[in-house]
């Protein structure tokens, strides 16, 4: 270690140390670089431009505003108009609900396919998927078969007011618990209904005396469904919860109630009626681009 | 521990251990269920612990005379063990959590291990765990080192090490168990927030009574730089955790600031938290054991002086460019984003410096692990911090807030600058405290170095790349005016960097890994404390 206080010349850049030294690291003497010194008047140069040009600096219950008059709420409002007018040239076509008309307008569907395809994906595709392919609970939306219908405009209804939502106009879809069904005729009863797409299911036995009795005012006298009250079929392939014996046991005994919900508020009237189309047609099978 | 302190110290020191137990007793008592209970149990247990390891050992054999002549290095290495210790925890995590991004189906079922609780595990444990255990210890270090004084008194600095690391672990466990006050970076809740003012304290009285008694004329540049993260900490940690609890026995608080004033004085406080906690005080480290390794003294001391000053002046304005584009009003954005930019030229500065430092020592820069762990963390500062003034333009901002690009930036600061530097400063630091030449394997380091810059590398890159993606798909609309992707997209055109980030992450782990391995082999056997005296001149070597 050297004494304190002694100046020697560094070999490597010439310049000498001041002699102070802190547990052998040594000041060097270089001066201060010019560089730095133009980088900071170069640096202070575009703020003191920025601050002419910005809303930059407070004055107590003002601030200065800037020779370009910005305001970020204007801008934001600006550019919002600006982009929702591009999109209003063709999606206030979709106010009116004749849906046959504008599906025959091809250049029209044209454009608003694509837009219908990213409008489904940021708000549907969370729970039907995104092609439509449904999941556990959630309705598969491309198969053709609905639970009300394939209709765009009981579509558009779906979408616009739910089901089971927070709505004055809700459709309403509740399959009631069975839990009061003794335990041995529910399984029974479980077993008959997993049969039922296959064809097997006999409705001479008790449980198909059961299901006469308790299900078919909702699910129809075969169990087809399609009496617009929500109930889906349960002679097709198609499920919601799952038609296999547990899962059925697990909806007799604490019933089932999906909840849509009501895009009213989110959504605007053209919009909703995009979305129907375009969930119709990913029932036609000729939609789901995501 | 034990055998460094006195028999007054132990007393001392059983009275502060009772103490502390007895505070956790009674935060238990007193909140009976919830996370607070936990922590006073905790406390409690640490407390114990230490009554039973000082008591044990109170009547041991006292330490040798003239104490005063050695400087108290057992606090430092008991740190930097804990920083280790952090570092896997804190990277570890990390690592899950971008596994869990690229494949959130192997999310496991309870609440505790679900991203939102293990992402701040992450920020936590890897900033105030691994950083700041890594800036206490080497702080006492580099204090003692260029004062040529021992720390002012040996009860302290363990105080402050123990402490601060009952506040990380409180921080960490109430996140599991879902107790946040929702402030990034300033997560854990009221009570830890006070036992951290009580700690830093210490920490700040030590530090300036120890400068007082140094035996050099001058305060070396690097102690000006711990000592603003400290002293700066200390303020911003006060000011943004302002809060009034629900009830005194009960985790819950409610901020004093809200809406806009709350979000600004957040980001006040979250900007300068980089600045003087991961920037600040890493500068310090470098402006030490960069000088040390290379052999060379800093190119312009004169320069790391100013530097110092525009980095202090020029980072406390710039917290607004964290809230572009918000209800912050538009002349708050615009200063924090010219302020931003004028912070570029003492960041520059600074990064410039310490590479023109290794003018005359670059043969051993390539030979020399140890040395290149530090040169590329000062690129990475440059590069960091460039990006960083880029990223605060309005404009700029527009495309890269909320993407990944921020994450990117991040990382290149944390894993490039931080990480890098705190490597740089073990392996320096390691071998003189076992009073072993070097460390016990010089290829591990090579290897650690080569994994970290790989890592680091495939995290950055391929994080500016999934940022920019974002940034453009999200922006983007058709000629018709409408979105030309769906969020959704965007997110499944994230899978391949995010699987990119994992396997960076998970070669920083590892080297990590190799480091730890590897100071555990240099300490092991090690002779007490290092050969380096204070106070009794040495012959010139
Ligand atoms: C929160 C989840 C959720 C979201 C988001 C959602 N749905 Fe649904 N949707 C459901 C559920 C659940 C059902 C079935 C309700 C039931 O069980 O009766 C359903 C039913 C439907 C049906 C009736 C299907 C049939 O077979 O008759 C249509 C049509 C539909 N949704 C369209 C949409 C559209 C379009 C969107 C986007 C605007 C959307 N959904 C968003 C959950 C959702
Ligand atoms: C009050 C009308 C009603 C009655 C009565 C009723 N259901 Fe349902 N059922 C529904 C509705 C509505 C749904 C659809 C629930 C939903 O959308 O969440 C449903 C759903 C189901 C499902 C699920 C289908 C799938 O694809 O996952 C099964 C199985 C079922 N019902 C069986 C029965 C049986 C068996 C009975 C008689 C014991 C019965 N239901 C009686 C209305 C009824
Ligand atoms: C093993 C290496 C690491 C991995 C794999 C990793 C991974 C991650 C991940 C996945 C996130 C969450 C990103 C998101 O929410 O999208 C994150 C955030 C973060 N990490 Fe790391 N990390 C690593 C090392 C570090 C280190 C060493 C530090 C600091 C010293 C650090 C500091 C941070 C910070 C501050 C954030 C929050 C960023 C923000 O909110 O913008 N990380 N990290
Ligand atoms: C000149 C220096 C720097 C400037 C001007 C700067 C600027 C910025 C900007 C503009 C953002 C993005 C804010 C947003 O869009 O939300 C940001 C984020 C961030 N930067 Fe820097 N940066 C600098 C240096 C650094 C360094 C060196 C580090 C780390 C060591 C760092 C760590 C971070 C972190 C952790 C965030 C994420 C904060 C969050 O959103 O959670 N920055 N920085």
């Amino acid at each position: 270690m050297t004494a304190p206080h002694h100046r020697e010349v560094d070999p490597v850049t010439g310049h000498d140390t001041t002699g102070h030294d802190w547990n052998g690291i040594r000041e060097l003497n270089t001066p201060f670089p010019r560089l730095v010194i133009w980088a900071l008047v170069l640096a202070f140069l575009y703020s003191v431009i920025a601050w002419v040009l910005l809303p930059a600096w407070p004055t107590g219950r003002d601030y200065t505003r800037g020779l370009l008059g910005l305001d970020q709420r204007a801008e934001a409002a600006e550019g919002f108009r600006a982009l929702s007018g591009r999109r209003q040239d063709w999606l206030s076509r979709f106010g009116g609900a004749d849906f046959a008309a504008l599906t025959a307008d091809k250049a029209l569907m044209a454009t608003a396919m694509p837009a219908a395809a990213r409008l489904y994906a940021d708000n549907c595709a969370a729970c039907h998927g995104t092609r439509g392919q449904g999941g556990p609970g959630f309705p598969v939306l491309s198969d053709g078969t609905w639970l009300w219908s394939g209709d765009p405009d009981e579509i558009a209804t779906t979408i616009r007011h739910g089901i089971n939502a927070d709505d004055p106009d809700t459709r309403y879809a509740e399959m009631p618990a069975f839990d009061w069904i003794e335990r041995p005729d529910r399984i029974a009863l479980s077993r008959f209904v997993a049969d039922l797409p296959g064809g097997a299911a006999d409705f001479e036995t008790p449980a198909g005396g059961l299901f006469t009795e308790n299900c078919a005012t909702c699910h129809g006298d075969t169990g087809a469904g399609g009496l617009s009250v929500g109930a889906p079929s349960l002679t097709d392939t198609a499920t919601l919860y799952g038609q296999d014996p547990e899962t059925v046991m697990e909806t007799l005994r604490h019933g089932r109630a999906g909840l849509m919900p009501a895009w009213s508020g989110r959504l605007s009237g053209a919009e909703i009626n995009l979305l129907a189309l375009y969930v119709t047609q990913l029932g036609q099978g000729s939609g789901g681009r995501p | 521990m034990t055998a460094t302190l006195t028999l007054p110290e132990r007393r001392i020191g059983l009275f502060l251990s009772v103490l502390l137990a007895l505070m956790g007793l009674f935060m238990a008592a007193a909140a009976r269920h919830g996370v607070m209970s936990l922590h006073g149990f905790m406390a409690l247990g640490l407390g114990l612990g230490l009554v039973f390891l000082i008591g044990g050992s109170l009547y041991d054999p006292a330490p040798p005379h003239r104490r005063p002549d050695r400087y108290y290095d057992a606090p430092t290495r008991f740190g930097l063990t804990l920083t280790l210790v952090w570092a896997i925890i804190g990277m570890g995590v990390g690592v899950w959590v971008a596994a869990l991004l690229y494949w959130p189906e192997a999310t496991p079922p309870w609440p505790a291990t679900s991203f939102g609780r293990l992402r701040p595990v992450h920020t936590t444990g890897i900033i105030f765990g691994f950083g700041g255990n890594a800036l206490i210890a080497t702080s006492f270090h580099v204090l003692q080192r260029t004062s040529r004084a021992r720390l002012a008194d040996s009860i302290s600095p363990w105080v402050v090490v123990l402490g601060y690391n009952l506040f990380c672990a409180w921080a960490v466990t109430g996140y599991l168990m879902g107790s946040t006050q929702s402030k990034e970076y300033a997560e854990a809740e009221w009570y830890a927030d006070l036992w951290l003012v009580v700690i830093w304290v210490t920490y700040f009285t030590l530090y300036l009574r120890t400068l007082a008694r140094r035996n050099e004329p001058h305060i070396y540049v690097a102690n000006w730089y711990y000592l603003a993260f400290i002293l700066v900490v200390a303020m911003l940690h006060i000011v943004n955790n302002l809060a009034l609890p629900v009830r005194l026995t009960t985790a819950e608080s409610f901020p004093v600031w809200s809406g806009v004033q709350d979000a600004m004085v957040q980001w006040w406080y979250g900007h300068n938290a980089v600045a003087f906690f991961l920037t600040a005080g890493f500068l310090g480290m470098l402006y030490y054991f960069l000088p040390v390794r290379s052999g060379r003294p800093i190119w312009s001391y004169r320069l790391s002086i100013v530097s110092f000053w525009g980095i202090t002046f020029f980072y406390i304005w710039v917290g607004s460019h964290h809230l572009h584009y918000t209800a912050l009003p538009y002349w708050a954005q615009t200063l924090g984003m010219t302020f931003s930019v004028m912070l570029l030229v003492p960041s520059w500065a600074s990064a410039g410096n310490a590479i023109a430092t290794l003018n005359g020592a670059w043969h051993k820069v390539r030979d020399d692990a140890t040395l290149r762990f530090m040169f590329v963390a000062a690129v990475f500062y440059g590069l960091s911090t460039f990006e960083g003034s880029f990223l605060a333009i309005r404009p700029v901002n527009s495309l890269s807030h909320y993407t990944d690009w921020t994450v990117g930036h991040v990382h290149s600061g944390t894993l490039g600058w931080v990480a890098m530097i705190i490597f740089g400063a073990i392996y320096t630091l390691v071998p003189q405290l076992g009073g072993k030449r070097q460390m016990a394997s010089p290829r591990a380091i090579e290897w650690h170095f080569w994994l970290a810059v790989t890592g680091t590398l495939i995290y950055v890159i391929a994080m500016w790349n999934a940022g920019i993606t974002q940034g453009l798909m999200w922006r983007a609309y058709d000629r018709n005016g409408a979105l030309s992707y769906s969020f959704v997209q965007s997110v499944q055109a994230m899978a391949p960097y995010y699987l990119l980030r994992t396997i960076g992450g998970a070669l920083f782990l590892t080297g990590a890994v190799l480091c730890a391995w590897n100071c555990r082999a240099t300490l092991r056997g090690a002779r007490e404390g290092a050969a380096d005296r204070p106070l009794v001149p040495q012959p010139a070597e």
